[in-house]
C-alpha cells in the first residue's frame, strides 16, 4: 500500500497526471450522476407503441387546449388556454384523466371531478406519452400510498401521525371532515370522501389546479402514506353523534336546529294549544 | 268523591282518605302554602299557540340546566397538556389540553355521554332559536307597549346572555373549531382602540390563547351567566304574573280582563306537558343528529385552520358582518386601527341592541301613544312595525347567509367573491324592499278587513245580471267576527306644532316637535282605518234591504253593477231559489 502511494507519489509531477485526476474526475461525477439521478421514462420498442397510442389520444382529446406537442396554448390575453404539459409526468395525467377531470367539459376556473372518459388503458397511454415530453413524477408503485402495506402494529401510530399531518396542511381547505371548502374566485378545494387511495398520493404529489405540491421533499412519501391511511380511517368510522347533516360544521348544524328543533316545539306547541282542555273528544271547550 | 255523582240506589259513601292529601294537609299547616298560592293556582292564561313560544326557550333552558350538571361531573377545564389515551383511536398518543381530553372522554368513554352533550349543544340552539322567535312575536304583536316595555328590556338581556352563554360553552372543548372562535374574540377585543390590547392580555392573561382562558369561561359559563339568566328569567315571569298575559281581542275580552283557562289544573298540565316534548325533541336531536363533532377537528392548534369554521348559528350574524366588510385600515402616529373589524365587530352590534332596547320607547315617542295595552293588535294593524321587522328579519338573513358564505360556494357552486359583493350591495338594499313590500301587503290585508265588515264575506253565490255580466254575492259576517275585527284602536296621528301659542309665547321644542309630527304621518299616514260606526250602520241596513225576504218569498237581488234597460220583474232570476237561505226541498228550476 504505502509501495504504491510512495510511487503514486513519485508521478505526481508527471505531464500526464493532470489528465489523469481530470479523467478520474469525469468518471467519478457520470457514473454517480448515473446511479443517483431520477429515473427516467423506460425507453423499450413495447413502450414505444404505448407511447405511439397515447400520442394519438392525445392529439383528438387534448391537443386542441395544451397544443398538438403537449406545448401549451396561450390565448389573445396572455392566459393559458391549457398549460404545457412538458414535466407534469405521468403522475399528473394519472390524477387529472383517471378521476375524470380532464378532459374538460368546458374552460372553467377550475376542473370538476366527473365520469371517466378513457379506459386504464388509454389513460396508462396518455401517461406515458405525456411522461415522454420531459421527466417528472410516475404513477406511484402500489407500497407508496397502499396504507394496508403499513404493518398492523404501527398502523394506527400511522393514522395519528396522518391525522396530524392533515390538521396541519390539508384541513384550512379541505375541511376538517374532507368535505371540500371554498376558495377565492369561483375555486375550490373538492371533497375528498370516495377518492382512491392512489389518486390522493398523486394529487399530493403533482399538486393538480389550485393545490400546492407536496413533494417527497416536503412531506416523505411514507407521511403521505399516513395521510391517506387516516382519511381512510375516518371514511371507515361510524358517525358517533348521529347523521352528519353533511360534515360541514355549524352551518349545517344551524340550520337544522331551526328546521327541525324550532320547527318541532313550535308545531307541537300549536298542537298544544288547538287541543281542548276536555278530556272527551268533539266537545269544544 | 264525597258527593253522589248518580241517582242510583246505592248511597254515597266517603271515599277512602287520600295519602297525598294527609301529607299536603301536613305541609300546608306548617307552611300556609295553600293561602298564599289559592290565588295563583287558579290565575287566568289566555290560549293561543303564539303565547306559547317562550316557553320553548324556558324547557329548553331546563334541558340545559340538567345536561349541563351532567356534564360538569366529567369535564375539567384546564389547559393543562396531557398526552389522550382514550378510546378514540385517531388522535392516541396525541398531545392536547386537559379540557379537549376531558371531552373526548365524555364523548367516548362516559355512558351516555356523548348523547348528554349533544343533547346539551341543541338545547342550547334551541334556546336561542327559541327567545328570537318569542321575541318576535312579541315585537310583531306590539306586546312590548306600555306596561310592558320592562319584560322587553329583560328579554334583550336574555338573549344577549344567552348567546354569550353558547359563545362561552362552545369555546370550552378547547378543540381547533372553538379556539379560532375564540381567536376572532380576541382580535375583536384588540379593535377597540387604546384599551384593545389591555383588554384582551386581561381577558388571556397574557398573549392569546395562554392557559387561563378556558377556566375562566368555565366559571362564566357555569356559574356566573346561569346566575344572571336565572334571575332575569325569574324576573320576566314575575313581572309576567304580575302584569298578566296579553290576549288576541275577541267578544268577551278587553283591555280590561283576561279570557282563558285557570293554571291548575289546564296549564299545569299543558306547560309540564310542553316540558317533555321540549325535552323528547332535544333528546331525538341529540340522539340522532352530530352536532360539535370535536374529535373531528383535533385540539386547538394556533397554527391550525379548518375550511368551514363558522360559529354556532346566533353568532352567524356576527361573522357575516365580519366577512363582508371591506378591509379598511387608518395608521395614525404609528397606531393602527382596524376598522374591518372595529365596525362590524364592535359598532354595528353596539347599535344594533341600542335600537333594539329602545324600540318600545321610540315607537311610543312617534305614536304618542303612552296608554296601557293589555290587547295584542295582529301584525297587519301596524303595518311599519311589522314591516321594520321583517326589514330586520331579512338584514339578519342577509348577514347569517354571508357568514356561511363558503359553504354557500361549495354547496352550490358559486363564487365565493361575488357572493361576498353581492351581500354587501344586498344588505342595504334588502331589507327597503322587503320594508316596503311588507307595509303595502299589511295594508292591503288592513283594506281587506274593511271590506269584509262593510261588504260581508264572499258567499261564493255568483250572479248572472240579465246581460250576462257575473258578480259574486256578499253576505255580513257573523256579530263575533265584527267585534274581533273593529276591537281595534283608530291610530290617530301627532299633529304638527303651531310656532307660537296663542300669547305669541314662541315653542321652544317646535323643530322636536315637528319631526315627531313628520315621522307620525310616515307611521301611520297610510294606514286604513277600521269603519266608523256610521259607516258600519250604513253598510249593515244596505245589507238588510239586499237580503230582504219579500212576500214572493223571494230576495230581490240587486243588479250589482247592471244599469241596462231590462226591468227587474220583481222575481228573482231563476237558481236564486238555491241561493243557500231556503229550504230547497220542492224546488226546482223553473226554466222560464
Amino acid at each position: 500500500m504505502r509501495l504504491i502511494s510512495a510511487r503514486l507519489s513519485a508521478k505526481r509531477r508527471s505531464p500526464l497526471a493532470g489528465l489523469v485526476v481530470l479523467l478520474l474526475g469525469l468518471l467519478l461525477t457520470g457514473g454517480a450522476y448515473a446511479v443517483l439521478a431520477p429515473a427516467n421514462a423506460q425507453t423499450d420498442p413495447a413502450d414505444q407503441s404505448t407511447i405511439a397510442k397515447g400520442r394519438s389520444l392525445f392529439l383528438v382529446g387534448c391537443a386542441s387546449c395544451h397544443g398538438a406537442n403537449g406545448e401549451g396554448i396561450v390565448t389573445k390575453n396572455g392566459t393559458q388556454y391549457g398549460p404545457p404539459l412538458a414535466g407534469v409526468g405521468a403522475a399528473a395525467v394519472d390524477f387529472q384523466v383517471g378521476t375524470g377531470r380532464m378532459p374538460m367539459a368546458r374552460p372553467g376556473v377550475q376542473a370538476a371531478r366527473k365520469k371517466v372518459v378513457y379506459t386504464p388503458d388509454e389513460i396508462e397511454a396518455l401517461a406515458a406519452y405525456v411522461a415522454s415530453l420531459g421527466p417528472g413524477p410516475a404513477i406511484p408503485e402500489r407500497d407508496a400510498y397502499d396504507p394496508s402495506t403499513i404493518p398492523e402494529d404501527e398502523r394506527n401510530e400511522a393514522i395519528v401521525r396522518g391525522g396530524q399531518f392533515f390538521e396541519t396542511n390539508c384541513t384550512a381547505c379541505h375541511n376538517f371532515a374532507a368535505s371540500g371548502g371554498a376558495l377565492p374566485g369561483g375555486k375550490f378545494a373538492p371533497s375528498l370522501r370516495g377518492v382512491s387511495n392512489r389518486h390522493i398520493y398523486e394529487a399530493m404529489l403533482t399538486g393538480p389546479q389550485q393545490m400546492p405540491v407536496f413533494s417527497d421533499g416536503v412531506l416523505k412519501s411514507s407521511e403521505k402514506r399516513d395521510i391517506i391511511a387516516y382519511l381512510n380511517s375516518i371514511e371507515e368510522a361510524p358517525n358517533y353523534g348521529g347523521a352528519t347533516l353533511g360534515s360541514l360544521g355549524p352551518v349545517s348544524e344551524g340550520l337544522f336546529a331551526w328546521i327541525v328543533g324550532i320547527g318541532a316545539c313550535v308545531g307541537f306547541a300549536i298542537w298544544i294549544a288547538s287541543s281542548s282542555v276536555r278530556s272527551k273528544k268533539g266537545i269544544k271547550a | 268523591m264525597s258527593t253522589a255523582t248518580t241517582n242510583g240506589k246505592t248511597a254515597a259513601r266517603t271515599a277512602r282518605r287520600n295519602p297525598i292529601a294527609g301529607i299536603l294537609t301536613w305541609a300546608d299547616d306548617r307552611t300556609g302554602l295553600a293561602t298564599a298560592s289559592k290565588k295563583q293556582i287558579r290565575k287566568v292564561f289566555p290560549d293561543h299557540w303564539s303565547f306559547m313560544l317562550g316557553e320553548i326557550a324556558l324547557w329548553s333552558f331546563v334541558v340545559l340546566l340538567l345536561t349541563g350538571t351532567f356534564l360538569t361531573l366529567w369535564f375539567k377545564p384546564s389547559m393543562g397538556e396531557v398526552v389522550y389515551n382514550g378510546s378514540y383511536d385517531q388522535l392516541r398518543g396525541v398531545s392536547m389540553s386537559e379540557a379537549y381530553a376531558s371531552t373526548l372522554h365524555i364523548s367516548f368513554d362516559v355512558r351516555g355521554g356523548l348523547l348528554m352533550r349533544q343533547m346539551h349543544h341543541w338545547a342550547a340552539m334551541l334556546f336561542v332559536g327559541a327567545m328570537f322567535v318569542h321575541m318576535m312575536r312579541v315585537f310583531m304583536t306590539g306586546a312590548f307597549r306600555k306596561p310592558r316595555e320592562l319584560n322587553w328590556i329583560i328579554g334583550g338581556l336574555l338573549l344577549q346572555l344567552g348567546i354569550l352563554e353558547g359563545f362561552a360553552g362552545y369555546s370550552l372543548p378547547d378543540d381547533l373549531l372553538s379556539g379560532t372562535g375564540l381567536r376572532i374574540a380576541q382580535g375583536l377585543m384588540q379593535a377597540v382602540p387604546v384599551v384593545g390590547t389591555y383588554v384582551s392580555f386581561f381577558v388571556f392573561d397574557g398573549e392569546f390563547p395562554g392557559d387561563a382562558i378556558i377556566p375562566r369561561l368555565y366559571t362564566v359559563h357555569v356559574l356566573l351567566i346561569p346566575g344572571i339568566l336565572l334571575a332575569l328569567i325569574g324576573a320576566h315571569m314575575l313581572l309576567l304574573v304580575y302584569q298578566k298575559h296579553t290576549q288576541w281581542p275577541g267578544p268577551g275580552r278587553t283591555n280590561e280582563n283576561v279570557v282563558g283557562y285557570p293554571m291548575l289544573p289546564v296549564y299545569a298540565a299543558k306547560a309540564g306537558g310542553f316540558f317533555f316534548i321540549v325535552f323528547g325533541v332535544t333528546a331525538l336531536m341529540g340522539g340522532l343528529m352530530s352536532l360539535n363533532p370535536v374529535w373531528r377537528f383535533g385540539p386547538y392548534n394556533p397554527s391550525q385552520v379548518t375550511a368551514g369554521s363558522q360559529p354556532d348559528w346566533y353568532m352567524g350574524v356576527a361573522e357575516g358582518l365580519l366577512r363582508i366588510f371591506p378591509g379598511w385600515e387608518t395608521h395614525i402616529f404609528g397606531f393602527t386601527i382596524s376598522w374591518n373589524i372595529l365596525i362590524p365587530g364592535v359598532v354595528l352590534p353596539g347599535v344594533i341592541f341600542t335600537v333594539f332596547f329602545a324600540y318600545p320607547f321610540l315607537e311610543a315617542w312617534i305614536t304618542g301613544d303612552k296608554r296601557e295595552h293589555h290587547l295584542l293588535q295582529r301584525p297587519r294593524n301596524a303595518p311599519t312595525r311589522t314591516a321594520f321587522l321583517v326589514g330586520m328579519m331579512t338584514l339578519y338573513g342577509l348577514l347569517w347567509a354571508a357568514g356561511g358564505n363558503d359553504i354557500l360556494a361549495v354547496t352550490f357552486h358559486l363564487n365565493l367573491n361575488y357572493i361576498t359583493y353581492f351581500m354587501r350591495v344586498a344588505v342595504f338594499v334588502g331589507p327597503v324592499i322587503a320594508f316596503l313590500i311588507t307595509r303595502r301587503w299589511c295594508i292591503s290585508l288592513q283594506r281587506a278587513d274593511r271590506d269584509r265588515l262593510l261588504h260581508g264575506f264572499e258567499s261564493g253565490i255568483i250572479m248572472r245580471s240579465p246581460e250576462g255580466a257575473y258578480a259574486e254575492k256578499h253576505l255580513p259576517i257573523s256579530v263575533d267576527e265584527a267585534y274581533t275585527l273593529t276591537a281595534r284602536d283608530r291610530d290617530e296621528l301627532v299633529q304638527a306644532p303651531t310656532p307660537a301659542d296663542e300669547n305669541g309665547v314662541a315653542n321652544r321644542k317646535v323643530r322636536m316637535m315637528r319631526l315627531r309630527a313628520r315621522l307620525s304621518q310616515y307611521w301611520y299616514g297610510t294606514a286604513i282605518q277600521k269603519p266608523t260606526a256610521q259607516e258600519l250602520e250604513e253598510a249593515q241596513h244596505h245589507a238588510e234591504h239586499e237580503l230582504e225576504v219579500h212576500e214572493d218569498g223571494h230576495q230581490h237581488l240587486e243588479s250589482g253593477d247592471y244599469s241596462g234597460e231590462y226591468e227587474f220583474d220583481g222575481h228573482a232570476a231563476d237558481g236564486h231559489q238555491f241561493d243557500g237561505r231556503h229550504a230547497i226541498e220542492g224546488e226546482e228550476l223553473r226554466k222560464h
